[in-house]
């Protein structure tokens, strides 16, 4: 496109000394910080070498659980960049009252309020999802791995280069300044010339693929690869949200990828999708990012309420209530995601009689959600129930969440949404049903799935306190927003002139400051779990009296999760093997066929940097050649036929031996 | 074939718990269900466009309109050259299943040439609309058409680059089962382009020269 | 440290409220929006029913069953109760069927578009009263309105008279604003090359803040405006005072308005164009550029034909982020279409009168 004929113009696209923040002090320590601590990372990984120990176990890993675990550890390394941008807006916002700007001028808040959406749901709170999903459900379902390993690998390291194509605009050029969504025209060229919105793009569309990928990948595993005997209504309710949460994915995430696709073409190409004139359409953006954007937020929540049905029926020893009403409710939610959209933009002009009929759809919505809640209520009832971390997660989002349901209903009312939208209240409602229902739903799932991951329990003082921080904070945080809302401020404000209003922004950054309390009690929970991790250590394999297929091997399972693919009799499957007197077979293991790590995902993924990196400076030769080099290497990839091997009995029957061993306490 | 030994833990109920004599696992049992699920996504991004096509495919922008620049003839010569690829490779596949490789290569070739001559016509309409001053810049229909049209067009591009793969792989190996099954998703890919082009063609074509 | 904000926090915050927050939504000054209270009132109220009974359950059934507790009844295995199963599903259905009708009915009712059928709760509207016309732009980054009824135009100051109906017609000059007027109604979008429209009503004298509802750039923040609900008679004096200001609003004054800018003080403009607002909404401001209804036209009757390749220019640009540090400083390029000249108008549909245009169409600036 450019055909400019000066040689450096060609080499380096559009980048120049200017494109590096120099001038931006917040954004320079931030880098010595990174790259600093990043060095000595490098440095400890080389002093204690460690990096053939990674490429071999880790990362060419094609093993479901490390892919799993990879996720989460992206998931809260990024999550710590996510806060501190909302550390930074809360900041702002408690700061910039009466003249005062604030210390954040326009063009890096509104960067920053971007990358807080765009990185809290794509790089936080996706690969937690996806990272539970991939660790938890071969184990649920009897499997050894999902479908499909090496696609696992490849999705899981192009998850991870969308995050690397996010931090890099960090430090080189800008984000986009849009807004989580980039509605057009101010996402077109004509109102950011930027590469801001073509890092949003790029980043988006690399780790859409990963994630339509891994969709398709775990749909296939769920279907065809459930142990004999688990019929569909056996199959453990996780696994029933992780399924219609995959199906969501690849019935929504290629709306996204064909609406971005036609921004870049009007941005690069200069065609007239979403353009003011030409004929252009860009409400035509606005419904097709929400066709995919409402499923996204099912995407999120299923799993989530997955996780609480499983720590449910598992803390208070008892089977959950309405098993077969909780399957049908999660389809039903399923389904009506995709009729609901418009309630987004009832403000845009829509005849009453849409507006209605979409603003209606979505409370249906409430009613199966209204029904889930309830059952957890009713296994409560007649239960033991034990006030692990991940059982009052559970509570704390049972009470939190049914707040966030009921603004959502009031969202739903049309003449309402005149008021309340883009308002602060909306604000606080997707805070109150994100945090109150995904964010508790992954720590709750975190804290009970990590001794099957790690073999030995969280420490659970500081996994409390993280949750205490976590809920107190929240509420801290978001009653202010909500009272903010209802005084009718708006979202995405830089600095305010009312005085009166300052006090709610002061508590709501304090909350702010109890919520990183709670992140930081997670984190040093992580630390302390590990120090100690001899007395936390389970030998059981089953710390918590669990219920399903994945508490009945070893923790952490063998590579091959079970010796023998199990046979199914019960959707609480282990314990009706428990409650039947079974015991573990101790001899007659046969080999174990599992397939071979491999390297080509993280290069496929590194060179998609690359050429992401080319197409947003206009960097043409670099994009091409990383191109036609990812071309050139999927096909290599298809000439090795030896992706898998055999675990020869010999070896299955030592790890099962010393696992007898280790249970016996020897 | 022996069906599988069930190992009972408690005698006396004679339940088995685990499968003590597993078959040989297959590779890839799950590959078809799997690709056919990628091509339903795909399928949606097709919707996608159509949709956008729908939205857009009368705003001219007081430009030249798709009476004005399509050449029916052409396209219906487009047109046959697809549909005929698609019985070419149901050739390939039939030769396949007869586990003659010689055949089944020809096929191939026979319908990646006329994949090549689809592709062919299908840039040089492109080249020829554009020197017309007639490109996706013009307006909204322009934009949409050559979006839904090119992006089908790379969808074949890429099914060409795997064609050859393919028979590179199918001359070195023979038909082996992971060859076959790979020979499969790809029937399944460029039938699935087929019947995107009818779409194309009725939706984009005839009922643009018809207005 | 952290302790004693503790302890003073609670007491600010009901400081705070004692003093007498302005929650603007649940206190509004016009008709419309204090419906649109009373909806939100109402669907909470109707939740809560459901709402409250399920978090004291949820504490109560914690706090009955938790483990030490071996008094309480265990039944591991209960999990199925059919008559259980109809309350937890018609509990929900019965609110959301109350809440669906109240929603049809109320959205219909306050239905942004649809003329008002009374001031207030107690007045209904006479078939003799003519509404306020107010033709609203969002610009980069500010507010115009005019008032085609009266001649004037402002920017970022609108005023209204109490209990007389308004009805807005909204367009955007670029991008997608919100026009929201917390006390006076709900919120309706702006957008480039389309009309959206607005009813409402402002029943008690005062000064309310108005505000652009959807992020629209650097200068957002600062696209605020403050609306003056006053009587007949002040309301008058306030016209003829624009009036009085002599300054007039053309094609020529617009486009210069529209550059990118924050912080604009008020201005007021005792002439309008009589067709700016039309050529705003059709975008075709600028001389030489066909508006949007010609298009219409020309492309309901299938385009202009190959003709139709040879009418467009590009024109450069200022962006209001260029020039910033690390910013592309080039300014983006804008295409559009040339109006077709008639003997009538000579050059072209929107004729304007002084500017200068292309030599011949196709020629680039």
């Amino acid at each position: 496109m450019s055909s400019n004929p000066d040689f450096w113009s060609f080499v380096f696209g559009r980048l120049s000394w200017e494109s590096f923040p120099l001038h931006e002090p917040i954004l320079v320590v931030t880098f010595l910080a990174v790259a600093l601590g990043g060095a000595a990372m490098l440095g400890a990984l080389t002093y204690f070498r460690a990096w053939g120990y990674l490429w071999r176990e880790w990362l060419t890993s094609v093993d479901h659980k490390r892919i799993g675990i990879m996720y989460i550890v992206l998931a809260l390394i990024m999550l710590l960049r996510g806060f501190a941008d909302a550390l930074m807006m809360r900041a702002q916002q408690a700061i910039a009252f009466g003249g005062s700007e604030g210390y954040l001028p326009p063009h890096h808040y509104d960067q920053i309020f971007t990358a807080h959406g765009v990185i809290m749901i794509f790089f936080v709170a996706m690969p937690l999802v996806t990272g539970l999903m991939n660790f938890v459900v071969p184990l649920q379902i009897g499997a050894r791995d999902v479908a499909f390993p090496f696609l696992n690998n490849f999705s899981f390291w192009m998850t991870v280069s969308g995050a690397v194509i996010v931090m890099m605009s960090l430090f080189v050029g800008e984000f986009a300044q849009t807004g989580w969504l980039a509605y057009p025209p101010l996402s077109g060229l004509e109102g950011s010339p930027g590469v801001g919105v073509d890092y949003y793009i790029w980043a988006l569309q690399v780790a859409g693929i990963g994630t339509l990928l891994s969709g398709v990948n775990l749909i296939a595993t769920i279907v065809k690869m459930r142990a004999p005997g688990m019929t569909m209504m056996k199959l453990p309710v996780f696994t029933w949200t992780a399924l219609c949460t995959n199906v969501l994915i690849v019935a929504s995430f290629p709306v996204l990828t064909a609406v971005l696709v036609l921004l870049s073409l009007d941005r690069y190409v200069g065609t007239n999708f979403f353009t003011n004139d030409l004929g252009g359409n860009p409400m035509m953006y606005v419904n097709l990012i929400w066709i995919w954007g409402h499923p996204e937020v099912y995407i999120l929540i299923l799993p989530a309420f997955g996780v609480f049905s499983e720590v449910t029926s598992t803390f208070c020893s008892k089977r959950l209530f309405g098993y077969t009403s909780m399957v049908y409710a999660t389809v039903v939610i399923t389904i009506l995601s995709y009729l609901v959209w418009l309630h987004h933009f009832f403000t845009m002009g829509s005849g009453a009689s849409v507006n209605s009929f979409f603003g209606i759809t979505t409370m249906i919505i409430s009613i199966p959600t209204g029904a889930k809640i309830f059952n957890w209520l009713f296994t409560m009832f007649r239960g033991r129930i034990r006030f692990e971390v991940p059982m009052m997660y559970t509570v704390g989002f049972m009470v939190t969440f049914v707040i966030g349901g009921m603004t959502g209903v009031m969202l739903a009312v049309p003449p309402a949404d005149f008021q309340l939208h883009n308002s602060l209240f909306l604000i606080a409602h997707f805070h109150n049903v994100i945090i109150g229902g995904v964010v508790f739903g992954m720590f709750a799932g975190i804290a009970y799935w990590f001794p099957k991951a790690f073999g030995f329990k969280l420490d659970p003082f500081w996994g409390k306190m993280s949750f205490w921080f976590w809920l107190i904070g929240f509420w801290v945080a978001f009653m202010p927003i909500y009272v903010l809302g209802l005084m009718g401020v708006t979202r995405r404000l830089n600095h305010f002139d009312d005085p009166s209003l300052q006090i709610w922004f002061v508590v709501a950054a304090f909350g702010a400051v109890l919520i990183a309390c709670g992140i930081a009690s997670f984190l040093i929970q992580l630390v302390v779990s590990f120090m100690k991790r001899e007395q936390l250590r389970d030998l059981t394999g089953d710390p918590w009296g669990g219920r399903t297929l994945e508490w009945s091997t070893s923790s952490p399972p063998p590579v091959y999760n079970f010796a023998f693919t199990p046979i199914i009799h019960d959707h609480d499957a282990w314990w009706d093997m428990k409650q039947r007197g079974y015991t573990r077979p101790l001899h007659g293991f046969r080999p174990i066929h599992m397939p071979k790590n491999t390297g080509t995902g993280i290069i496929l993924a590194g060179l998609s940097i690359a050429f992401a990196f080319g197409m947003i400076w206009y960097m043409w030769w670099l994009a091409a050649l990383s191109f036609v080099a990812m071309v050139v290497i999927s096909i290599g990839h298809t000439f090795n036929y030896h992706r898998d091997f055999h675990i020869p009995s010999e070896v299955v029957d030592r790890t099962e031996r010393t696992r007898t061993a280790l249970m016996a306490g020897e | 074939m022996s069906a599988p030994t069930l190992h009972a833990a408690t005698p006396a109920e004679e339940v088995a718990f685990y499968v003590a004599e597993e078959e040989h696992a297959h590779s890839g049992a799950s590959t078809m269900l799997g690709f056919w699920i990628y091509l339903m996504s795909d399928c949606l991004i097709f919707a996608v466009l159509f949709a956008t096509y729908g939205v857009l495919g009368r705003s001219y922008a007081a430009g030249p309109s798709g009476a004005d620049l399509f050449d029916l003839p052409l396209v219906a010569l487009n047109t046959a050259m697809l549909l005929f690829s698609s019985i070419t490779y149901g050739f390939a596949m039939l030769e396949m299943e007869r586990n003659r490789k010689g055949m089944t290569l020809l096929w191939l070739a026979i319908t990646g040439l006329f994949g090549a001559a689809f592709i062919f016509f299908e840039l040089y309409e492109f080249a020829h609309l554009i020197a017309e001053g007639a490109g996706p810049q013009r307006s909204a229909f322009l934009s949409s058409f050559f979006t839904l049209v090119g992006t089908h067009g790379l969808h074949v591009t890429c099914g060409l680059i795997w064609l050859v793969t393919l028979m590179v792989q199918v001359a070195q190996r023979g038909l082996i089962e992971d060859n076959k099954r790979r020979l499969m998703c790809l029937s399944l890919f460029w039938h699935f382009l087929d019947v995107i082009w009818i779409g194309v063609f009725s939706f984009v074509y005839l009922m643009g020269v018809l207005q | 440290m952290s302790r004693k904000i503790l302890r003073i926090l609670p007491l600010m915050a009901l400081a705070a409220i004692l003093s007498g927050c302005k929650m603007t939504i649940l206190n509004p000054s016009g008709d419309i929006a204090a419906q649109q209270r009373d909806l939100i009132v109402y669907s909470t109220v109707l939740m809560l029913l459901i709402i409250v009974p399920v978090i004291l359950l949820t504490l109560f059934f914690a706090w009955r069953y938790r483990a030490s507790n071996t008094k309480a009844k265990y039944d591991p295995e209960w999990n199925h109760s059919t008559g259980l199963e109809v309350v937890i599903w018609s509990a929900p259905l019965a609110i959301i069927v109350a809440l669906g009708a109240l929603t049809w009915v109320s959205t219909h009712l306050l239905d942004p578009y649809r003329p008002l059928s009374r001031i207030d709760a107690s007045t209904p509207l006479r078939d003799e009263v003519r509404p306020l016309e107010v033709d609203v732009v969002s610009l980069d980054w500010k507010w115009l309105f005019i008032y085609p009824e009266q001649g004037i135009a402002t920017v970022n100051e609108l005023a209204a008279p109490v209990d007389a109906p308004i009805n807005f017609r909204l367009t955007s000059s670029t991008m997608m604003n919100s026009f929201s007027i917390p006390a006076l109604a709900g919120m309706v979008y702006t957008m480039p090359g389309m009309v959206t429209k607005l009813h409402a009503v402002i029943n008690e004298p005062g000064v309310y803040q108005g505000l652009s509802a959807n992020y629209s750039g650097h200068g957002f923040s600062d696209m605020h405006f403050k609306f003056h609900g006053l009587s007949q008679t002040d309301f008058n004096a306030w016209v003829a005072e624009a009036k009085a200001s002599g300054e007039r609003l053309g094609r020529q004054e617009y486009l210069a308005m529209a550059q990118p800018s924050t912080r604009e003080p008020v201005r007021r403009f005792g002439s309008v164009d009589p067709e700016l607002y039309g050529a705003i909404v059709e975008r075709c401001v600028e001389p030489g550029k066909m508006c949007m209804s010609e298009m219409a036209r020309i492309d309901a009757q299938g385009g202009a034909g190959m003709a139709g390749t040879l009418n467009v220019v590009t024109k450069r640009v200022q962006h209001a982020a260029a020039g910033r540090p690390g910013e592309d400083a080039r300014g983006a390029e804008r295409r559009y279409v040339l109006s077709f000249c008639t003997i009538d108008q000579p050059y072209g549909a929107t004729g304007s009168d002084a500017a200068p245009r292309p030599a011949s169409p196709g020629t680039t600036e």
